[in-house]
């Protein structure tokens, strides 16, 4: 498993379970459909992505396909830095 | 078929017997306090208080503050000339200075805004959610030039402007039931369906009350209720805000996903089994908009359960 996904995990365990549930759910759940999440929970996640990975999640970035599962955040926090490595190079 | 039409002869001894039995049991008070902020909501109730107990039983409060608008003051008057009770002016914006309110989202709002000064306007408005994103806020600000400003909220931010302002609903329930103490009232809470359904109230603030007469009927209901009920034209014709920011704010800008009367036909689609499609068909939309509506109200219940639940007791797994 990616570290983002095992972090993404841990941090939801933490978080948002309280450490009490396990945090069992599959890397491609939604968030949203297993009603992990409500919509101050999205908030709290994206400013650990943001702090945890240094990128900006941008207004029209705020969508399911980014952020509304393991898979999801994985995938989307590879694209920003590869996009940041390639600006940078 | 008008899937809101209703007996309004009926509905409203119905609403007035219901009234005047609560408060003999189990409330056993002399009368009702309402909060009159000019909105449809709050004047009906109070109109239906009048109706079921007599002007001399029911006691107005008009409550402004700081970011107040005027015209709501002015609707609340002529509401408590109308109806011929009494009522009392008090300006919360002391009380609110005292608390920190004003200093503390002005603060958040200069994290993001250096430059906001006293002599700025604000106000939050929500985003994503039915655009299929998710749901963010974004502060919007107005410099004195008139020039508009917006930005994303950070979370704690976000929180904190919130929280700050909630103390607007919270004084304002602190006085109600001052005044229902020193008078043997009881405090009409003023939700209608939609806001009771969705959450749009604040915890210990306009949520509390004693009892809601109207959280059964939608708010095209409410504003067909205030005909019915013959209040004046000004306050029939309102159109609803939150009048809590400095800057014009909607309902549906700050909390719902659609104007009242789109919002209160997708809540009864939801109550009444009809489906996404069939939503859609009705609001002439995509089936896809018309899907996302009915998960931001879904979402919006299970945010609105924490507004809704009592304290929890060990051991008994209830609240009372």
């Amino acid at each position: 498993m990616s570290s983002v996904k095992q972090e993404v995990r841990e941090y939801i365990a933490s978080n948002f379970l309280m450490d009490t549930a396990a945090a069992d759910f599959a890397d491609d759940a939604s968030f949203m459909d297993a009603h992990l999440l409500d919509s101050t929970g999205f908030l709290e996640l994206v400013q650990f992505v943001e702090e945890s990975y240094s990128i900006r999640v941008l207004d029209d970035e705020m969508i399911p396909d980014n952020l509304d599962s393991l898979d999801a955040i994985d995938a989307y926090v590879a694209r920003k830095r590869g996009v940041g490595s390639a600006a940078a190079e | 078929m008008d899937v809101f039409a209703i007996d309004h002869v009926a509905e409203i001894e119905r609403i007035g017997g219901w009234m005047r039995e609560s408060l003999v049991s189990p409330l056993r008070r002399r009368g009702l306090v309402i909060a009159m902020s000019g909105g449809i909501d709050s004047s009906v109730c109070a109109a239906l208080a009048v109706r079921a107990l007599g002007a001399e039983r029911v006691f107005g409060l008009l409550l402004p503050e700081r970011d107040s608008n005027d015209r709501s003051g002015e609707l609340g008057e002529l509401l408590a000339g109308h109806l011929g009770i009494r009522f009392r002016r008090h300006d919360i914006a002391p009380a609110l200075a005292a608390l920190g309110c004003y200093s503390e989202r002005d603060e958040a709002i200069r994290h993001v805004f250096p430059e906001y000064a006293e002599d700025w306007k604000s106000k939050l408005v929500i985003a994503g959610g039915i655009a299929g994103g998710i749901n963010f806020y974004k502060l919007v600000v107005q410099s004195p030039d008139g020039e508009l400003h917006e930005s994303r909220l950070p979370l704690a931010d976000y929180l904190r402007i919130v929280a700050a302002t909630n103390h607007k609903q919270r004084i304002r329930k602190t006085l109600e039931y001052f005044h229902a103490d020193r008078l043997n009232y009881a405090v009409i809470g003023t939700p209608n369906r939609l806001e009771y359904d969705q959450g749009f109230f604040v915890k210990n603030g306009d949520g509390s009350a004693d009892l809601k007469p109207i959280a059964h009927l939608y708010k095209t209901q409410v504003y067909a209720m205030a005909r019915a009920l013959g209040l004046p034209e000004p306050i029939c014709a309102t159109v609803p805000t939150t009048d809590t920011y400095s800057l014009a704010q909607g309902q549906d800008e700050f909390y719902f996903a659609l104007p009242y009367a789109q919002m209160d036909l997708a809540l009864w689609c939801v109550e009444n089994g009809v489906s996404e499609e069939g939503l859609a068909r009705a609001l002439s939309m995509p089936a896809e908009s018309a899907r996302r509506i009915f998960t931001d109200i879904e979402a919006k219940r299970r945010a609105a359960a924490y507004l809704h639940a009592r304290p929890l007791l060990f051991g008994t797994g209830s609240g009372r």
